[in-house]
């Protein structure tokens, strides 16, 4: 038995060892790991300002920037705060403001 | 085909037979023979293999365990230092389930900077999931380089074969070198159900939470003890290919022994013709060889020493803080299970030379001695 890859973000159902594959393999995506409580600063994009380079969407090294309707979208699920995007963007178009404000 | 050669060109030769297909390797002595003769091998297309260089032993288990995970038949050989600098990938490569073989060429861990023979370099690796074979012959060595991918492959488990640098590595003996059309039969192409694959893309080795570690661990343990009725399966019928049969242990006139002596690598075969002398003696006295380490053949060990009254291990290695190593797995196996006193011998280390008379005053004193002790020093200059 080959479990397969899954595609929607889901891992692989697991109840017991017998359901496993025999190496780390094919266990899904790492979505379940939300890593937003990493952050300490968080990135805002003003739309006025943006030009939809996607430049931030390029350079974020988390799958924290997605795109919807043409236009760059943060995911503040997994966006660890490292502010790449904002310091990429060739308009400043990101501000980075204080969390639990 | 019978052959004369050196303990490390049947392992060359091995890897030829079961059609390796990457070779990724780092010389070191005493091993460099195997791989040059190789390279040789792959350069005179004898061998339909990538062979690659690399610049340390750490990449040469890496490139190991990526071509492993594409579904090739991957091989390397090292010794000692180089062994241990490939002590990371070697865990990689076992929890990762990729049945390479290796070959190791056991060599003093150094400073005192050594080439010489000495199993302390392979016995560091104990824990790591990989299988040990401790080869005593040249054709041994061959055999088991075939037999170690049968089993490997079966179980997803790595396997390296070992044996006594110098004294083996570099010794001509006879070896018959099966035809390869018989190999082939015995060992078909490797295909694994799970392998890296573009047109079937998946995750492997990906980040591990505890929720799934722990059971890839047991997975691991069980495939371990499925190793022993595997191994036996997979020697029976390599002997009926070439009428050679491997077992965990081979016991050599155990039977009816007051005292068996437990030995692996060359000493092994060195005690085997002191048994035969003591015996002449009117000495009761039996050699098991360890062929395998791991996985552990308990069963088979205390089958063979049921009947005896007290067990020598000469071990050529030790762990400082504690004594030799095959004394401590073995009275390990033997607690909870038989009262049988041990005695545990060290020798030979850094490639001192063990004749055929230290096995004899080691059973002699064992047999006059009625008070075990963990460790005994033979032939400490005091």
């Amino acid at each position: 038995m080959v479990i397969k890859f899954r595609t929607d973000g889901k891992g692989v159902k697991i109840t017991g060892e017998k359901d496993m594959p025999p190496m780390p393999a094919s266990l899904g995506f790492m979505t379940w790991n939300k890593t937003s409580s990493w952050r300490n600063v968080r990135p805002v994009i003003d739309y006025d300002k943006c030009i939809n380079c996607f430049i931030c969407w390029k350079f974020c090294p988390e799958p924290a920037i997605r795109i919807i309707d043409e236009k760059p979208v943060i995911d503040y699920d997994y966006c660890k705060g490292c502010m790449m995007c904002a310091e990429e963007c060739p308009k400043d178009a990101i501000k980075m403001e204080e969390e639990g404000k | 085909m019978k052959k004369t050669l050196l303990g490390n060109y049947a392992a060359s030769w091995g890897a030829q037979l079961s059609r390796a297909q990457v070779i990724s390797a780092y010389p070191i002595t005493p091993q460099t023979l195997i791989v040059e003769k190789l390279s040789e091998i792959v350069a005179d297309g004898k061998l339909d293999a990538k062979f690659i260089k690399v610049e340390s032993e750490h990449s040469a288990m890496s490139g190991c365990i990526g071509a492993s995970a594409t579904g090739a038949r991957a091989y390397t050989a090292t010794s000692s230092q180089g062994l241990a600098l490939m002590h990371e990938m070697l865990h990689w490569a076992a929890l990762a389930r990729l049945p390479i073989v290796m070959t190791n060429v056991n060599r003093a861990m150094a400073p005192g900077w050594s080439i010489w023979a000495d199993q302390n370099d392979s016995l560091s690796q104990r824990d790591t999931g990989w299988m040990q074979i401790y080869a005593s012959s040249s054709q041994d060595i061959l055999d088991s380089t075939i037999l170690a991918y049968k089993v490997s492959e079966k179980l997803l488990l790595p396997t390296f074969i070992t044996f006594d640098a110098f004294f083996l590595s570099h010794t001509l003996e006879v070896v018959d070198m099966p035809p390869i059309e018989d190999v082939d039969k015995f060992l078909p192409p490797y295909n694994p159900e799970y392998k890296l694959d573009v047109n079937d893309p998946r995750s492997f080795g990906a980040l591990t939470s505890e929720e799934h570690y722990y059971e890839f661990r047991y997975k691991m343990q069980k495939a371990m003890e499925d190793a022993i009725p595997v191994i036996k399966e997979a020697g029976r019928e390599y002997e009926k290919l070439t009428g050679r049969y491997y077992d965990l242990i081979h016991p050599y006139r155990c039977e009816d022994a007051d005292l068996v002596l437990v030995t692996s690598g060359t000493i092994a075969e060195t005690t085997n013709v002191a048994v035969d002398e003591l015996r002449k003696e009117g000495k009761k006295v039996g050699n098991l060889k360890i062929r395998i380490i791991r996985p552990y053949p308990k069963e088979d060990i205390l089958r063979v020493i049921q009947k005896c009254k007290k067990i020598a291990v000469i071990d050529r290695n030790i762990s400082c803080g504690y004594h030799g190593i095959f004394a401590q797995e073995l009275k390990s196996a033997l607690y909870n299970e038989k009262e049988i006193p041990v005695w545990g011998y060290i020798i030979g280390l850094g490639g001192r030379d063990v004749k055929i008379e230290d096995i004899k005053n080691i059973a002699d004193e064992t047999l006059k001695n009625d008070t075990p002790r963990d460790l005994i020093w033979k032939g400490v200059k005091l």
